[in-house]
């Protein structure tokens, strides 16, 4: 093979990192349309039945919050590691094995899904009970991604272990931290599902305690959040400053956010439940109180990735208080990326603390309003540096250039526009008392009638989206066509403005942090769960979904 | 490695804006006793029709002697039991509300009724109806009342969006 068509091909870890990334996208690109499906369903315009309305939505869900989520963060994870420690991922046999285990797990719950089997939403929602087949592919999904955690821990207790000293990169600090969250995160679900909603499923166990299921189930809803943020917050951290041509403003208190994000992220999950009967007063206001905490690491980020982008401005020739703004390059992709990615982490954020306020949550729960929220975060912060880190690994990868900047800016505007046209009116409906998830809604026509005024601008939202994800798999297709890439293969990280020489050992590594999530998580936890077992429970018999 | 002062400065913002909502939700817990619907109560949700409070005489809306309203609610696939009823505004009222059989919610717009309903459990809400509020998101009706809807906010099966009822809302 000649020197040209080796750094043509892909290597086995580039195909590993593409492998994940495409599975994430195409079905992004899928579970988007089915998206605009249930606007058009809740606008009139189509009308199949409530049955596939829901169905749509389970699946909808299922493949945003988990699989493009999980598949996306591990091939990220694996191109950040390899590049940041700048040395090839060592066991590629244990990550295709999770690859095939993710993915295999994927397909049996979505067939599931889609066999109108498992219309119990990507919440499960016990004592509901879907065929086994689902739990068991989540299940599989779940356990799957575990070998990218542990690659990922290793990986860095190796490179440790023979460079003493040496500050491990931001990249690879943040990954370490988002692969032992997701260790600590899984527990509440995987225990959910294996004794509770399996033998429930299979017949083996005749009935469920739905308190302990909620609460178990809240153990990983808000951590799940920050699994999907931190890959996020290394791209705003790692590749905006250097796309934008500016230096990352500092190296310190990223460290500092990733340790509070895995620390504060974990015992707080009970806000998710802060309107049920199952929890006392006093625990649901303890994990309210965590839940502002884990508002610092974010508000950190937020100044750090705008001074970063400000010493680019000026770089760039930017003068005066805003002048550094204009002189950002915009019709860079990842830049553009990182602002708008920012700029949404502010009403999504916003939205955040209202329904983290203990007594105030009532008024939005379950409401349009938590759907704006977590479109904002999840299909905003989140996916809008997916997008971004793919622009920017993509050449890297595939060792081709990018097929067309425009293309992506243009993408990423209409992403843009789109979820912002979806979610501002659905908080002003949430906050007008519509509920989210229902297929129709048969209340009082006049109530209803001044809720659904505000649907033509969401359902031209939605289509924007579907667009924009159209642009997205089309840009990323024709790369792997596209003249070779002259810029190399490395994946360049942006530098510090002071260059990091040492960091305190805290800020290093993370093994006191996992003692103190001991100490957190028994506190915050231990009764909430333990109650289940001496408060005299009566379970609860299963119900199918019709 | 010290921080930059400015980021030293924004760091004590945050912390300084996050403690003062975390006191404030304090506050208005301990002060106002404003929390969230919390009672730990245990019912055995299969035989609701046999115990004395949720046997279906017993549903609807019952004055206290202490003039408190209570109203006492089954919710079951997919229906509010019972459909429609009558609360007077700006009298304390404590809700009662039990599932049947799945996972519930109950909301009524417009006021601070909301809660889980989880089989199992007993869910108690405790407020106020605000009339001015009420007014807001009801249907007024010709005896100077208004109406609000009160639904089902949780998934809870295919038939999920036909699960709701109404409250009738009159003024003190």
């Amino acid at each position: 093979m000649s020197s040209a068509a080796g750094r043509r091909e892909p290597g086995s870890a580039s195909r590993l990192a593409l492998a994940h990334m495409w599975v994430a996208f195409g079905l992004f690109a899928v579970a988007s349309v089915l998206g605009v499906y249930q606007l058009l369903e809740r606008d009139h315009f189509v009308r199949t039945s409530a049955a596939a309305y829901y169905e749509s939505s389970t699946l909808h869900g299922v493949v945003q919050a988990f699989v493009l989520t999980t598949f996306f963060i591990v091939g990220f994870g694996y191109c950040v590691t390899a590049a940041s420690l700048g040395r090839p991922i060592r066991r590629l046999g244990l990550a295709w094995l999770g690859f095939w285990t993710m993915l295999v797990g994927s397909v049996v719950a979505a067939l599931s899904i889609a066999a109108g089997k498992a219309t119990v939403l990507y919440t499960f929602y016990p004592p509901m009970v879907a065929h086994w087949t689902f739990y068991a592919g989540a299940a599989l999904l779940l356990v799957g991604s575990l070998a990218w955690t542990w690659i990922t821990i290793a990986e860095t207790v190796g490179w440790k272990r023979e460079n003493p000293g040496r500050p491990v990169p931001l990249a690879q600090f943040g990954m370490t931290a988002a692969a032992i969250l997701w260790a600590w995160t899984l527990v509440g679900v995987v225990v959910e599902v294996v004794f509770q909603l399996l033998p429930l499923s299979l017949g083996l166990a005749p009935s469920v305690d739905v308190g302990l299921a909620r609460t178990l189930f809240s153990w990983t809803l808000h951590p799940i959040v920050y699994f999907w943020l931190i890959p996020a917050y290394v791209a705003l951290y790692a590749l905006v400053p250097k796309s934008a041509g500016g230096y990352l403003f500092s190296d310190e208190v990223g460290r500092i956010a990733f340790v509070m994000l895995l620390v504060f992220s974990l015992p707080i999950g009970l806000h998710h439940i802060f309107v049920d009967p199952e929890q006392a007063a006093g625990w649901k206001l303890m994990h309210a109180l965590g839940t502002f905490l884990v508002a610092v690491p974010t508000l950190l980020t937020g100044f750090t990735v705008t001074a970063s982008l400000e010493t680019a401005g000026r770089l760039r020739g930017g003068k005066g208080l805003f002048g550094w703004i204009g002189r950002l390059p915009w019709s860079e992709p990842v830049t553009l990326g990182g602002i708008l990615a920012v700029i949404v982490l502010l009403p999504g954020g916003f939205g955040g603390l209202v329904n983290a306020s203990y007594a105030m949550n009532v008024m939005v729960h379950n409401t349009a309003w938590i759907t704006a929220h977590f479109h904002l975060i999840l299909g905003g912060t989140v996916v809008t540096m997916y997008f971004a880190s793919a622009y920017a690994l993509w050449p890297k990868l595939t060792g081709r250039r990018l097929h067309s900047k425009g293309m992506a800016t243009a993408q990423l505007w209409l992403w843009f526009v789109g979820l912002l046209l979806l979610t501002v009116p659905w908080h002003y409906q949430g906050l007008l008392g519509m509920p989210r998830r229902v297929a129709y809604m048969p209340y009082d026509p006049a109530l209803v009638a001044r809720w659904e005024r505000w649907n033509v601008l969401i359902l031209a939202g939605g289509v924007l989206m579907v667009l924009s994800a159209v642009l997205l798999v089309v840009n990323l297709l024709l790369t792997h066509r596209g003249p070779a890439e002259e810029g190399g293969r490395e994946l360049a990280f942006a530098d510090t403005l002071a260059p990091v020489v040492r960091v305190p050992a805290l800020l290093n590594g993370f093994t006191v942090w996992n003692w103190l999530l001991v100490a957190l998580m028994t506190l915050s936890w231990a009764y909430p769960i333990g109650q289940f077992f001496f408060i005299g429970v009566h379970k609860a018999l299963p119900w199918g979904f019709r | 490695m010290a921080a930059h002062p400015l980021e030293r400065r924004w760091i004590v913002i945050s912390v300084l804006l996050v403690t003062a909502m975390g006191g404030l939700i304090v506050a208005t817990a301990s002060l106002h006793g404003l929390h969230p619907p919390s009672n730990v109560e245990t019912i055995d949700s299969t035989r609701l029709h046999l115990t004395p409070e949720f046997a279906e005489d017993h549903l609807g809306v019952e004055r206290a002697k202490d003039g408190t309203v209570v109203v006492r609610l089954v919710m079951a696939r997919y229906m509010v039991h019972p459909q429609e009823i009558t609360l007077p505004a700006d009298t304390p009222i404590v809700l009662r509300v039990a599932s049947a059989d799945v996972l519930h919610g109950l909301h009524v717009p417009g006021t601070n009724i909301g809660t889980q309903v989880v089989p199992g459990y007993v869910a108690e809400v405790r407020t106020t109806i605000r009339f001015d509020s009420a007014a807001k998101i009801g249907t007024p009706n010709a005896d100077g009342s208004v109406t609000l809807p009160l639904f089902c906010n949780e998934y809870c099966g295919l038939g999920h969006q036909s699960m709701w009822g109404r409250v009738r809302v009159t003024r003190p």
